[in-house]
């Protein structure tokens, strides 16, 4: 198993809604976009038109540092997806902007055996046209 | 003392169930009226005495072969003459209807409601598998808008996340894991109907191919076609029919955080324990009451999560509660699973589990019938952020 990685032939993409166009757009800029509310100041996800905290709707995307640690993961063994061969990790990742907001996503950039919970990673973007897919990889990795 | 949340006037009457296999090659319809009419005859009623259909997750759930019938279709086949009728999916999980069909005759809504659920996913999918639900009908559904485009299409890529960290925080290791899958497969070699009867070994377990790491093959339930329906009455519409009637003592209900798989505070627990905390508070019994439980294994670890949801053991000490399988075995003093569950016996997606809590409260589970005597049964459906859970009585 390599250590470097390769854009798969093949992902199921989203067709972004008005909530979740930034967050599946704002990698062409290099963001991480995440909802946030203007009323008490907490990141949330997955993007909603209202705070499930204090139920304010002066909710929008705002940069995150896109930094963040692996909450736990899977090793993907099986075929789903035809373009995406396993083996793969797909991992929750907790934002050290707001550890109760994870994003489900592939740590990537290391033998899939090497993963570990607590990783700390980082995010980068694989661009698909209209969409660009944040994806983690160790800090280490991407410095 | 206290009845529950219908006061002791809602009851099951009868039980059915569909023929149940692997591509049968039969409609959803033909299914769920095959198990509908021997859960009304099983009654002792006739098609002229049900006033009530109520069913998951009625139309309009896209995955091939989830829906098998409508509620609106099954009372057109039968030519139901319905007072009460309501289906969905946004309920407490796939027994939710059940609940709510006691309601409806705790309220004097309906007599005797036939309650429902139908799979046809084997032949649906036929060898397409999980891939025809991505790839069916073009776009991404929007339900896997978080999921899919990292690769990760299936419920058992969501659960093994929070499986390896239950198995981290609290120490829960495969071999005890594989408890659930075993007396799943022992039960099922009791049980004619099941699918899967071939004897399982704790071998056959820790070499299986891993499907989403640390969920393996045998860790994961086996779509089926097949249809299972129960009948609802109220107490005093059931005098004179010829079962003992069966007490739904409580329902539990709670959704106490957002509904994903993913933004849980705490991502050792689930839904369940919502539903569990909801179960309790509605009931006088407790936990040392339950004498049998049938919990949901569309993954094994959903089992975990239901037993210690509902308090049979502490949070994080299911592994050291099933190690060995002594103690959830039919012989043991909280049997589980005695049909072979989802896992062995086929997804009959959920509903499969309150059948079989009445085949036992009943004493007609053949070879598998626990032989103690049992007064109360806990049954528990569904995972992640779908849960429902009922206790039954013979009282």
């Amino acid at each position: 198993m390599s250590d470097t990685y390769t854009k798969p032939e093949r992902r199921l993409l989203p067709t972004p809604s008005p909530d979740s166009t930034a967050f599946w757009t704002g990698g062409r800029e290099g963001r991480l976009l995440i909802h946030k509310c203007g009323a008490c100041g907490h990141y949330f996800h997955p993007p909603a038109p209202a705070c499930w905290r204090c139920r304010s709707t002066d909710v929008g995307p705002q940069p995150a540092s896109g930094l963040g640690k692996v909450a736990s993961f899977t090793i993907n063994r099986q075929p789903w997806i035809p373009g995406m061969p396993p083996p793969y990790v797909v991992a929750i990742i907790e934002l050290d902007d707001e550890p109760d907001v994870r994003l489900m996503s592939n740590v990537v950039g290391l033998d899939v055996d090497a993963v570990r919970t607590g990783m700390a990673v980082q995010v980068f973007f694989e661009d698909w046209g209209d969409v660009s897919i944040p994806l983690f990889r160790p800090v280490e990795a991407s410095a | 003392m206290s009845r529950g949340p219908f006061d002791g006037k809602a009851v099951i009457t009868g039980a059915g169930k569909s023929q149940v296999g692997r591509r049968l090659g039969r409609t959803g319809l033909d299914l769920t009226i095959e198990a509908v009419l021997r859960a009304i005859a099983d009654a002792g009623l006739a098609p002229e005495d049900i006033d009530g259909v109520a069913s998951y997750p009625g139309p309009g759930v896209p995955d091939p072969g989830f829906s098998g019938a409508s509620t609106n279709e099954l009372a057109n086949a039968l030519g139901l003459r319905t007072r009460w009728f309501m289906a969905g999916v946004e309920t407490a999980a796939q027994i939710g209807p059940v609940i709510e069909a006691c309601m409806a005759v705790t309220l004097g809504l309906a007599n005797h409601v036939v309650v429902f659920r139908s799979v046809w996913e084997s032949t649906a999918q036929a060898d397409k598998g999980r891939a025809s639900v991505l790839f069916g009908e073009g776009a991404l559904p929007p339900h896997l808008e978080w999921q899919a485009p990292f690769g990760a299409p299936s419920a058992a890529n969501w659960l093994a996340m929070p499986l390896r960290r239950y198995m981290e925080d609290f120490g829960l290791t495969r071999e005890q894991l594989a408890a659930i899958a075993l007396n799943a497969r022992r039960n099922a070699g009791l049980n004619p109907a099941a699918i899967y009867r071939e004897p399982l070994t704790m071998q056959d377990y820790l070499g299986a191919r891993m499907i989403s790491d640390p969920i393996c093959l045998y860790d994961c339930d086996v779509p089926c076609d097949g249809a299972t329906a129960v009948v609802v009455s109220r107490r005093d519409a059931a005098n004179g029919l010829p079962r003992q009637p069966l007490t739904v003592e409580s329902a539990g209900t709670g959704m106490f955080e957002r509904g994903t798989w993913d933004q849980r505070a705490d991502i050792t627990t689930m839904a369940a324990h919502d539903v569990s905390q909801t179960l309790w508070e509605r009931t006088s019994l407790t936990p040392a009451d339950v004498d049998m439980a049938q919990l949901y294994d569309g993954f094994s670890f959903l089992t975990v999560m239901w037993l210690e949801a509902l308090g049979f053991c502490e949070h994080g000490a299911v592994g050291e509660f099933i190690e060995g399988g002594e103690r959830i075995a039919i012989d043991g003093p909280l049997p589980i699973n005695t049909s072979g569950g989802q896992l062995s016996g086929g997804r009959l997606h959920g509903m499969g589990f309150l059948h079989e809590a009445c085949v036992q409260l009943w004493r007609e589970g053949g070879e598998r019938q626990i032989a103690k005597d049992m007064q109360i049964a806990a049954v528990a459906v569904g995972g992640g952020p779908v849960a429902g859970a009922m206790l039954l009585s013979t009282r």
